[in-house]
């Protein structure tokens, strides 16, 4: 016989059905008989922010390490609306997330009840779905299909709104937990189209100059074995997207590094020049194509996504993959390797020849403008943003996880610490969005609590969600916070620079600031402070050392604040068009 | 280019709101719309008419299939089909107008469902432009003639011959 539950046992006991390990909240009166169930259970563990926006971010980024969905309990009203800003971001990244939000009981839906806000409409816009609770005896099956439909397909978070009247611990229902769930409306697009792979197959083995443009869809999918193969075996060129890095290993020789709007002159200038852009799990997103008129004029296009809405939205793609990545990207291995095998000598020598020839023309690419990896500290100088990433990903063996802010930072990290694993680097790609750090950095250290975790951050984005130190030390999180603090909203100060005459509007506080190495300790963490170039590789050392194995480090590194992000995407052009350095650099 | 899509959606509370939440959040237009459940009361079935070039509609059938309420989509102008609307006119006549109003309604085949002295509220049933037509020949009557009040419901539609759209 079923077991009896009232609507809040079932919930939480769905959750545990589900395989769920740690739920990210913060209770509040709506959501009161599900924090009661919690109490009354020990497998799932809660973890209590400071603020519901950190909640879903750290979901956001246990979810984008581990790859399980990441979920999130908030209460009505104002805990609902806080929500919105993480819900948005893993919107925008496509991360499978679970948002239960308690709403004021069905009766009172509608009269402007205290803590009342319409969770399901203010939410529509940044969800994969959304369910209502109307009646408790469905809870169990809204979770299954809440899970379900935030995992496949192109991932996404779902919301859950929970009226407390369906909690109530006063009326029980028969417990039973779907084993599986079936949608007729829901069926997204898994194996791919195997004629269409073949054709895939011969442009890449007639290719003179390819490109493998890879996106985080390739991440999602856990696809990079058969990626790495391919590439491996077809010695082409990977620009990854922001999203995208650590598919391929970015240390690799056939790793152009990141492209786009920050990219580096090496993979923009490949992607321009290409004769076949194979887009895998990315999105030609207008910070990668720069004017999609100008996009790869000689490229044929194939393009691999597992949403069909994303194909042909932007570029126009040639050969379309519609299908999981990792489906698709093992079939296209197998037929690689199927017909690579019946090609003659004198076809496989002929493309051996373009092979080396694309790779000479990258090779002359890089020597020109590519990025310096080993730059070197220099005495009586400011400490350049650059360096402390460089000096970060030497400490850490390049093996840490690394989440970012928005802004400089988040550029710097991207162009100058290779990620050789996927799921390594996290950050708010597609919404952008400060304050992501620190609590995705939480996130991840919970998914993975023997990893080395960095928070590569600014003293801008920092200080949008720095309330969370207190949720650190509650649960004991060891994380690194590396504080490029350049004393201003750094990107919004480039931007000013470039293209406002040097007018600073708004984007500085320098007079402000907290001192964060005592914030930190106030916090009850290690604060560690570093202006001096020559200084820079003891205190990272010193943060990363056995002794704070298990304290969080704050290393507030003071660089230069005039440093600017290049190379930079000219407005309106093409992707071969940037701007290297700043001008009067130039002109040097 | 015009475009008619017949939508089958889930019967169920906000799945409307999520159509019509699409088209403001992505900025495509609905020129109308009409709903209602269908012979199976669990599938609500739903003519949106919009406008754009190629990649716009298809843009637009690919996001409305995205919507986890959507069963199918599809565009009924690329066959042959049947397309209706229902108008109702309230017009004001008086004197000569009124056998003017009435012989423009026999025309085009409109119904007079309700009569006063001053007033006949026509009903008229055909595609959109046959409506339209309609429209301008009683404002362009040239008699004293004055058009009170108009509601149209909106353009519903199904495919000729053996298309169907079902589950």
């Amino acid at each position: 016989m079923a077991e009896m539950l009232s609507g809040g046992d079932m919930l939480i006991r769905a959750l545990q059905d589900e395989g769920v390990e740690y739920i990210f909240g913060y209770p509040g009166g709506s959501a009161l008989h599900i924090y009661d169930a919690i109490f009354r259970q020990q497998k799932i563990e809660h973890i209590l922010v400071r603020h519901e926006q950190a909640a879903t971010h750290m979901a956001d980024g246990y979810a984008r390490s581990t790859g399980d969905p990441g979920v999130v309990l908030v209460t009505s009203g104002p805990g609902a609306t806080n929500a919105i800003t993480g819900i948005a971001t893993a919107y925008m990244d496509s991360i499978p997330m679970v948002v239960i939000s308690g709403q004021v009981p069905r009766d009172l839906i509608g009269t402007d009840a205290f803590q009342e806000t319409d969770m399901v409409g203010i939410s529509r816009p940044v969800v994969k779905h959304s369910f209502m609770v109307r009646d408790a005896a469905e809870i169990p099956a809204v979770v299954k299909k809440a899970f379900h439909i935030a995992t496949t397909g192109r991932p996404g978070p779902v919301v859950i709104d929970v009226p407390k009247d369906t909690t109530d611990p006063s009326a029980t229902y028969a417990y039973e937990y779907p084993s599986e769930v079936n949608l007729r409306s829901y069926k997204p697009a898994f194996a791919g189209d195997r004629t269409q792979v073949n054709r895939v197959v011969q442009a890449l083995l007639s290719a003179k100059r390819p490109v493998f443009y890879v996106g985080g869809g390739v991440i999602q999918a856990d696809a990079e074995e058969p990626l790495r193969a391919l590439v491996k075996a077809s010695r082409g060129p990977v620009a990854s997207t922001l999203m995208g890095l650590g598919a391929y290993p970015g240390s690799d020789e056939q790793s152009l590094g990141m492209l786009g709007m920050h990219g580096t002159y090496e993979a923009n200038m490949a992607m321009h020049e290409a004769d076949l852009i194979l887009a895998l799990g990315a999105r030609f997103d207008d910070r990668v194509t720069n004017d999609p008129n100008k996009f790869s004029p000689k490229a044929t296009i194939v393009h691999l996504d597992v949403d069909p809405a994303s194909v042909d939205k932007i570029i126009s793609s040639d050969i379309a993959l519609v299908g999981d990545a990792q489906w698709v990207l093992n079939t296209f291995w197998e037929a690689y390797q199927e017909q690579e095998s019946l090609r003659d000598d004198a076809a496989r020598q002929k493309q051996q020849q373009d092979m080396e020839q694309w790779w000479q023309q990258i090779a002359q690419w890089r020597s020109a403008h590519g990025l310096n990896h080993n730059l070197e500290p220099k005495k009586d100088q400011s400490i350049l943003p650059q360096l402390a990433v460089q000096t970060l990903y030497r400490v850490t063996e390049g093996e840490a996880f690394v989440t970012s802010d928005v802004g400089q930072h988040q550029m710097f990290a991207a162009q100058y610490y290779h990620f050789d694993e996927p799921r390594r680097w996290i950050n708010s790609g597609g919404l952008g969005t400060m304050g992501f750090g620190l609590p995705s950095a939480m996130g991840v250290q919970m998914g993975n609590p023997d990893a080395v975790v960095a928070c590569v951050t600014g003293e801008g984005s920092f200080m949008m969600n720095m309330q969370e130190l207190s949720t650190c030390l509650q649960y004991g999180l060891p994380i690194k916070i590396i504080n490029l603090n350049n004393q201003a909203l750094g990107m919004v100060k480039q931007w000013q620079d470039m293209q406002y005459g040097g007018r600073h509007s708004q984007s500085t506080y320098s007079d402000s600031l907290p001192d964060f190495k005592t914030l930190a300790e106030a916090f009850g963490h290690v604060g560690i402070r570093v202006s001096d170039a020559m200084e820079l590789d003891a205190a990272m050392e010193e943060a990363f050392s056995e002794k704070y194995k298990n304290r969080l480090v704050f290393v507030d590194v003071w660089v230069d604040p005039h440093e600017h992000v290049y190379p930079m995407a000219i407005k309106g052009g093409a992707m071969s068009d940037m701007i290297l350095s700043k001008p009067q650099e130039a002109a040097s | 280019m015009r475009s008619i899509l017949a939508v089958l959606l889930e019967n169920e509370a906000g799945a409307l709101s999520r159509v019509v939440g699409l088209f403001a959040q992505r900025n495509y237009n609905i020129e109308s719309l009409t709903v209602a459940p269908t012979e199976d009361p669990t599938l609500s079935r739903l003519t949106l008419t919009t406008s754009g070039d190629e990649n716009k509609i298809t843009q637009i059938r690919k996001q409305l299939d995205k919507l986890v309420e959507v069963v199918r989509v599809v565009d009924l102008c690329e066959s042959p089909h049947v397309e209706r609307e229902l108008l109702l006119i309230k017009v004001s006549a008086q004197g000569d107008a009124r056998q003017e109003v009435k012989r423009s309604a026999d025309i085009f085949r409109g119904q007079i469902v309700d009569v006063t002295a001053q007033t006949y509220t026509i009903q008229l049933v055909g595609p959109s432009a046959k409506l339209d037509a309609f429209v301008k020949a009683v404002e362009d009557s040239g008699v004293d003639a004055t058009i009170l009040e108009v509601v149209r419901t909106g353009v519903s539609g199904l495919g000729r011959g053996d298309h169907v759209l079902s589950l």
